[in-house]
């Protein structure tokens, strides 16, 4: 009789084993009797078939299938406890071309690892996960699993599970079942070989979904764990067929695989360098470049300004403004706001440094050279960075003239009533830069650096609203406003 | 067409003694052995592997990927 | 088209912007105060190339799809700071035992626990000296501008690949939520397709990825290359700047924020005539020992200072450096205290006073 082999060892198992340590090279490393050596041929034979062994990769858990790896001629690592779905995702999803298994056990899964699989099956990750049930922590030696049945003695329940204090077995696929994401969820059982071959036909619809990338898939298995149950092949079978499906009923909990569209492969991973700097950077306009630092001798030294005011008021925005005409202007430039729970109402603050040489720290806490104050409270709390010789601008509108030390000067403006006359409260940062045109040209500015000055506002707020030309000019307008009202 | 003639090969070597293939078999041909294997186990044997039918009910009972092997007539 | 590379950036959106730049194709994150704007960034950017965003379910899972997406040979990263760090750290030691490369931004803040968001700098040990279980060890770059941030972040990629190591770029608050003008660079145009990766079989044989070694002789030696590796590294790839210690009778060691207030005490504290100088490390790990052993035999130093924003930690490796030949002081603010250059010059003097003696 000539040989066909019908039945016989998968060429998608290594053959022999050398990864494994040890003489033993043809056989797998668990206990005799094991599910994890019935489940791993049947998942061996579903990817044979569907004939995506080069492309599947196999997250090696830990417990007892932490070997896995010895055994798939597939991509395979070995991951932390639990974290095979997390793993799972990330090797998805920066290569789709992957189709990935998370194979687990009940305390990878069912305990240290819950969220990292309930949140990949909620995300709908387009992976399949084989979940072993054996009611217990096999590596470990037999303890207490999420899985373990009332009852059921280990050797960390050596009294039985009492419900009372360790709850009740964790029901994996109905939890999952109550997500929208998941595309087929079904428990089987390696008892009986009608069992087994049912679990085969699980196995190889979770593999074809994968290969079509359909979606989450999970098969949950139960699996016979003969050596920490202290029971023979028959007593095992015996207690997963009679005990164990009292509380995990066998049988497809949804398949949505007939209904589900096989997935695309994303876009292409976009790398030309050109195509990636018209995604990511401004284009050169025109226009810009009018700004220029070698016009402002003023920043030869470094100058502080400090800004302050409610949530709201575009303090930030004013700072960003002044931070963005000195980043045109090629001067070196800072910009630090207050932030965290800070700057999400209540009081705002942010430090702005301009100089054409190094900025050390960009906190300004002293020798600030110019505080624009838009609310009293600002003022009352950062008065006292003002520097000897400092400017202090403030919003007539918001607060009463505020005294200050001889040597410094004080200018109030109305920002506000500036930019609601040209239509748009929100212009009020461009009627106190106009402002701050002025007062500097009275306070160290040369007749070249208020142009210059002017200019790198034009080419910071035309950056700004570059694709909003009504606004753009709204906010020119105040500008102007704002250096006419300083004059006067 | 005569049905395919199988025949079932055991690789003593590479049993681990489970018996979980020994009541699956509907033809009852597989026993246990009489000798301890180099893993230590008391393998299963076949007796009279030519009776097979090829249903592989052992295969999918035994957790060893190539402790059993049914061959088919080709 | 000619495009302005030259954009306003804060710190933590310049490393999202090299990041890119550098290759990066995945970034997986959880968000936290001050590193916020680095998801930010990345949900907004990545897509743009079509390159993957996904907000974790914790920095567990992050870290997680880290090591997946790596495994697979992406370049990956992702970022927290102090308290996420934390639950990281079990990724991060199976990343070390992998030997795979991965980048983590950690934008420090206060602590222990939840402490606050105040930009401390007492990640230190927890990053620098491993962090998780295992003998091992990560580059540690740390930037004190935007600029940095940005470049660093580069750099930290391109070494992590070479040594296939993690590469943290670990920044305080300061750095990370600040902005300055950024030049970004020209994007990477390499191609990178690790010869390890898994879905790759080599001679028949699929690629594997693990960091465990059942036998005890197995995983010594594995541990025997880690440590052969991460002493090429210390001989190789320290690097710091210095300023003004030429003559330096004090030399004040900081990084990140710190470096920057230390730049300006040495200036102010020369101007009133003590000669200080300033050591700033660009990475901590390795730390610049070479250059600290220098200073020492160079003879003019009488003491060091380090100027930190924790209770003191780089002021350890500042003294296995110097191996006690010359006296180390710690001056230092907690709690997301930003020390002023004035308590900064303070310090100083009172530590030459004492010398003086």
């Amino acid at each position: 009789m000539s040989d066909k082999v019908k039945f016989g060892r998968s060429k998608v198992f290594f053959d022999p084993f050398e990864r494994r340590p040890g003489p033993i090279k043809k056989n797998m490393h668990y206990c005799p009797g094991c599910g994890h050596g019935i489940l791993h041929k049947l998942i061996a034979e579903a990817v044979g078939e569907s004939g995506i062994q080069d492309k599947t990769i196999i997250i090696s858990p830990v417990g007892c299938s932490v070997f896995v790896y010895y055994y798939f001629n597939m991509g395979s690592i070995s991951v932390p406890h639990g974290r095979a779905p997390a793993v799972a995702t990330g090797a998805s999803r920066a290569n789709p071309e992957n189709f990935v298994i998370s194979y687990q056990g009940d305390g990878d899964l069912a305990a240290i690892g819950f969220n990292e699989f309930i949140q990949a099956a909620n995300r709908g990750e387009k992976i399949s996960v084989f979940f072993v049930n054996n009611s217990n922590y096999g590596m470990t030696g037999g303890q207490m699993a999420p899985t373990t049945l009332p009852g059921q003695i280990t050797t960390t329940s050596p009294y039985g599970r009492n419900p009372e204090t360790d709850g009740f077995p964790t029901k994996v696929c109905e939890i999952i079942n109550q997500l929208e994401a998941p595309v087929y969820i079904e428990r089987v059982a390696l008892t009986s070989t009608a069992n087994i071959l049912k679990a085969k036909k699980a196995v190889a619809k979770a593999i074809e979904n994968l290969r079509e990338r359909k979606g989450f898939s999970l098969v949950e298995v139960l699996s016979p764990c003969p050596i920490n149950l202290k029971m023979s092949a028959d007593q095992v079978n015996k207690f997963i067929d009679e005990k164990m499906t009292q509380f995990f009923p066998l049988g497809c909990i949804r398949d949505r695989s007939a209904a589900t569209p096989a997935g695309n492969l994303p876009p292409a991973i976009i790398r030309d360098p050109e195509a990636v700097k018209s995604m990511l950077l401004p284009g050169v306009s025109e226009n810009s470049g009018a700004a220029d630092a070698s016009k402002f001798e003023i920043f030869q030294k470094e100058r502080r300004v400090k800004i302050c005011g409610f949530g709201g008021q575009g303090v930030l925005s004013l700072g960003l403004n002044l931070a963005n005409m000195g980043r045109l202007s090629k001067l070196n430039v800072s910009w630090m706001p207050s932030y965290g729970p800070e700057q999400r109402g209540g009081a705002a603050s942010c430090a702005v440094i301009v100089s054409s040489g190094a900025i050390s720290s960009p906190m300004v806490d002293r020798d600030c050279d110019l505080l624009v104050a838009m609310t009293q409270t600002g003022l009352n709390k950062f008065r006292h960075v003002l520097g000897k010789n400092g400017i202090l601008v403030y919003d007539r509108s918001a607060m009463k003239p505020p005294v200050v030390e001889a040597t410094q000067k004080v200018f109030g403006l109305d920002a506000l009533a500036i930019a609601n006359s040209v239509g748009n409260p929100k212009c009020a940062n461009s009627a106190i830069i106009g402002a701050l045109s002025k007062i500097l040209r009275e306070n160290g500015f040369s007749e070249a650096e208020e142009q210059a000055f002017d200019a790198a506002y034009q080419d910071a707020i035309t950056e700004n609203f570059a694709a909003k030309p009504a606004v753009l000019k709204q906010n020119l307008e105040a500008f102007a406003a704002g250096k006419k009202a300083a004059l006067a | 067409m005569p049905a395919k003639k199988h025949r079932i090969a055991i690789a003593a070597d590479e049993c681990k003694g489970c018996r979980r293939c020994i009541p699956a078999c509907p033809k009852k041909l597989i026993s246990v052995g009489n000798e301890i294997n180099i893993q230590g186990y008391v393998a299963v044997k076949a007796d009279n592997p030519e009776e097979c039918i090829g249903c592989g009910s052992c295969f999918h009972q035994c957790p060893e990927p190539g402790a059993i092997t049914i061959y088919e007539e080709e | 088209m000619k495009y302005n590379h030259r954009l306003l950036l804060k710190g933590n959106e310049a490393a999202v912007y090299g990041a890119l730049l550098a290759g990066c194709d995945c970034y997986f994150g959880y968000p936290i105060t001050p590193a916020s704007e680095i998801a930010q960034a990345a949900a907004l950017l990545f897509p743009k190339l079509n390159r993957t965003f996904v907000q974790a379910e914790s920095e567990i899972g992050a870290i997680n799809m880290v090591i997946g997406a790596s495994s697979v040979g992406h370049r990956c990263m992702t970022a927290s700071s102090g308290l996420g760090i934390s639950l990281k750290q079990e990724g991060v030691s199976y990343l070390a035992g992998y030997e795979i490369p991965a980048v983590i931004l950690d934008i420090t803040r206060g602590g222990p626990g939840l402490g606050n968001i105040g930009p401390e700098q007492a990640d230190y040990f927890q990053v620098v000296k491993g962090g998780g279980h295992g003998s091992y060890c990560n580059f540690v770059f740390t930037p004190n501008s935007v600029q940095e941030m940005c470049d660093m972040t580069v750099e930290a990629f391109r070494i992590s690949e070479k040594y296939r190591m993690t590469a943290y770029v670990m920044a305080d608050g300061v750095i990370g939520q600040m902005m300055e003008s950024v030049e970004l660079p020209e994007p990477a145009t390499d191609v990178y397709d690790p010869e390890w990766k898994l879905g790759r079989y080599v001679d028949g044989k699929a690629n594997i990825i693990t960091s465990l070694y059942m036998e005890h002789d197995d995983l010594e030696a594995h541990n025997e290359k880690l440590q052969r590796k991460y002493r090429e590294v210390e001989a190789k790839e320290q690097s710091c700047e210095t300023y003004r210690t030429d003559d330096a009778e004090l030399v004040i060691v900081a990084y990140g924020i710190c470096s920057r207030i230390g730049r300006g005490a040495v200036d102010q504290l020369r101007a009133e005539g003590i000669k200080a100088g300033l050591l700033r490390p660009r990475l901590v790990w390795p730390f610049p020992v070479d250059a600290l052993r220098k200073i020492v035999s160079d003879g003019n130093a009488k003491a060091l200072m380090s100027l930190e924003m924790s209770a003191g930690q780089m002021i350890e490796d500042i003294k296995l450096a110097v191996e006690c030949k010359l006296p180390v002081f710690l001056c230092n603010r907690m709690g997301g205290n930003v020390p002023g250059g004035d308590e900064v010059c303070a310090a100083a003097k009172k530590i030459m006073k004492e010398l003086s003696k």
